[in-house]
């Protein structure tokens, strides 16, 4: 057991390869038996050590760096990726869960890698796996949407890869995936830092992530909201830990994706934007880098991951039901959907921290962390933007959906209803882990990375502290409720540039460039076209009268010889055997005589 | 259906849950007044109350500066990127 290594991933992958072939009663129970065979191959694993190393040409590479920091990461990947294949059971397009997958398999190919070629590699195939679960919701502004994520992400990899070949210059040859020198950062820092970052969405590299989380499908958006960010943030707390750029950047997006989520209507992306303000949390964390902060942000991650999922079932319940998952087409559903509305809440309260719920024992760590390196701006801001959280997540959520004024249509009431059984259950083991994270705080803290860390966050100052912002907070919510009621609006991001400025170059394809080509094609039309065409008439007409001919005759050779060599046969098999043993005897002795 | 009905019951009684609710308020800053602030981190937070403010104040900051922000021109019509 202990020298042996099977990296996750493969088992996920093999599972995709044989996915297609199971059919019947026994598919529900592979599609579930992959992804626990997964879990349980991170949970059995040795907790230390080089596994996986492979020659590549000059280079050793590094496929399984397993140590405290990855094993929390890949633990909490693979069970997330058992809840979300249980959430999707039901769907019957296999290749949903096959590019879910396979997603899962480059996350967790970038946790366990020792250097940057393995990471590029599977950070490549995340890109190219997830889009997919943008593509098959099959809408037709899915298209346009799967394009825009994928070359932002390909920007991203390609920025990654510049960073990768400085570095590699720089160091003569090192390519091994370790903290970077963040006191003396160089060009090669920066760009694998920016390569990292736009994965975790941080401001301005972020608006790929309310564009596709809102339009994936519905089983896409829980697999998605829980691996590319967090993946970003395994890389950024093992290779840029103390990076103090990114304590400012990561209070901005914390504070960005709680004003955006105000503005919004469309109850998918307001999750979105907050996954933003909560990864905020996390990159502020990696960027303050002490033994507590980075024991926050994988913590923060570790309960992220779950409560995210869980809010992403809920609204993906209420959308997998009605059709519907704008606010303003919404209102009054908990008499028709009340479990999604309680699972719902559990993620709300999760993620706003409340006491006894995932987020309290993990979002404090951070906090308390920026409070003891006195950074105390970052302190109250990010206190600031939870406040936001829970009055989004918390209230605005639950309320404009199950509560509210009821916008339903006729048509959208009568479909709402409990999801199936598999989405339910999916929602209560997430529901469960996150009540469990709450209440018993050394199931997380004994995973976490930096052992020596001791972190209590039951006091009772704490606990009056976090009371007093939650409920006030809710006091102000229902006091200018009337200011918060949903607009059916969109609200323009930084995608604008991108989504404008290709705009501006199809005008410009379509009006000089395409101009060009029609003069161009005239032209050719009067010059080529017609001599072409005259001389093709000529080779149609050979072809019909002449090639056709000969090739008539040789059919009719060939028929009329396969009707008597189909004389010749009974049909029989013996028969045949028969006939095929004489000739080759007949062969044999015409051999041996000559 | 239970669910259903405990919301129901709540609803039903509505003007007690937020009478409820404004006592819960009040319990919370009095309580602070007896809390041990050792761990606080500032000055600042020794005041009972403080994070009670603190909290109204980041709502509606956040409410109203987002508001703004929107109508600045940010928020604009569903089928702005359809032509």
């Amino acid at each position: 057991m202990t020298d042996f290594w099977l990296h996750p991933a493969l088992i996920l992958i093999v599972g995709c390869f044989v996915l297609p072939l199971v059919k019947g009663p026994a598919k529900k129970t592979f599609m579930m038996l992959v992804p626990i065979l997964a879990f349980l191959d991170v949970v059995m694993m040795p907790k230390e050590g080089i596994y996986g190393v492979v020659q590549f040409l000059d280079w050793h590479l590094t496929f399984g760096r397993v140590d405290a920091l990855s094993m929390v990461f890949a633990y909490i990947m693979t069970l997330m990726c058992c809840i979300g294949t249980l959430y999707g059971l039901h769907v019957k397009d296999d290749s949903q869960i096959i590019a879910a997958w396979v997603y899962v398999s480059g996350s967790l190919g970038v946790i366990f890698c020792g250097d940057y070629l393995v990471l590029f590699l599977f950070w490549e195939v995340m890109a190219f796996s997830s889009v997919f679960l943008v593509w098959f919701r099959r809408r037709p502004q899915s298209l346009a949407t799967g394009y825009r994520y994928l070359l932002v992400h390909a920007f991203g990899g390609i920025v990654l890869l510049a960073g990768f070949v400085l570095r590699y210059q720089a160091t003569g040859g090192d390519l091994s995936f370790v903290h970077l020198d963040v006191e003396a950062p160089n060009l090669s820092t920066y760009l694998i830092m920016i390569g990292f970052i736009l994965n975790a969405a941080v401001p301005p590299l972020h608006a790929w992530l309310p564009d596709a989380y809102g339009e994936a499908t519905v089983t896409g958006a829980v697999f998605m909201c829980a691996f590319t960010t967090k993946t970003a943030i395994y890389t950024l707390a093992r290779a840029c830990a103390g990076m103090d750029i990114l304590i400012p950047l990561g209070v901005a997006m914390a504070l960005y994706g709680v004003v955006y989520a105000v503005l919004e209507n469309d109850s998918r992306r307001l999750l979105a934007y907050h996954i933003i303000s909560q990864v905020g949390y996390m990159v502020a964390g990696c960027g303050i880098g002490t033994a507590l902060a980075i024991n926050g942000a994988v913590a923060h991650a570790f309960a992220h991951i779950l409560y995210k999922g869980l809010l992403f079932m809920g609204c993906g319940s209420v959308l997998h039901m009605t059709g519907k998952s704008k606010f303003t087409e919404l209102g009054g559903l908990y008499k028709k959907m009340p479990r999604t509305f309680v699972f719902t809440m559990i993620g709300g309260l999760s993620i706003s921290a409340f006491p006894f719920f995932s987020g309290f024992v993990s979002k404090s760590m951070i906090i308390a962390s920026a409070f003891s390196e006195h950074i105390l701006w970052a302190g109250f801001l990010l206190t600031l933007a939870s406040a936001g959280t829970f009055l989004h997540t918390g209230l605005k959520v639950p309320y404009f959906i199950w509560f509210g004024k009821n916008n339903c249509s006729k048509e959208t009431w009568e479909k709402a209803a409990d999801p199936p059984w598999n989405m339910q259950a999916a929602m209560a083991v997430a529901a469960a882990l996150c009540t469990f994270i709450g209440c018993y705080t050394p199931y997380l803290y004994n995973m976490l990375p930096n052992k020596e860390v001791v972190y209590q966050p039951y006091t009772p100052y704490h606990l009056s502290e976090t009371m007093q912002i939650l409920l006030f907070t809710a006091f102000g919510f229902f006091l200018l409720i009337k200011k918060l009621a949903p607009e059916p609006k969109i609200s323009i991001d930084l995608d604008w540039f991108y989504r404008m400025g290709g705009r501006g170059f199809y005008w410009l394809a379509r009006k000089p460039i395409q101009s060009v080509d029609t003069a161009w094609s005239e032209g050719y039309r009067y010059m080529g076209l017609i001599p072409l065409m005259t001389v093709s008439r000529f080779w149609s007409w050979f072809d019909w009268h002449a090639i056709d001919g000969v090739v008539d005759g040789i059919a009719r050779s060939v028929r009329s010889v396969g009707g008597r060599v189909r004389r010749l046969q009974s049909g029989q098999v013996q028969y045949n055997l028969y006939y095929a043993v004489s000739f080759v005897a007949v062969m044999l002795v015409a051999y041996v005589l000559c | 259906m239970s669910i259903v009905k405990l919301i129901d019951f709540f609803r039903d009684r509505l003007p007690t849950v937020i009478k409820i609710g404004y006592v819960v308020l009040a319990l919370l800053v009095v309580i602070d007044y007896f809390v041990d602030k050792e761990h606080a981190h500032t000055a600042i937070e020794h005041l009972p109350g403080f994070w009670a403010v603190f909290g109204f104040v980041a709502c509606t900051l956040i409410i109203i500066i987002s508001k703004w922000f929107g109508h600045l021109g940010i928020m604009t019509r569903e089928d702005y990127y359809d032509d």
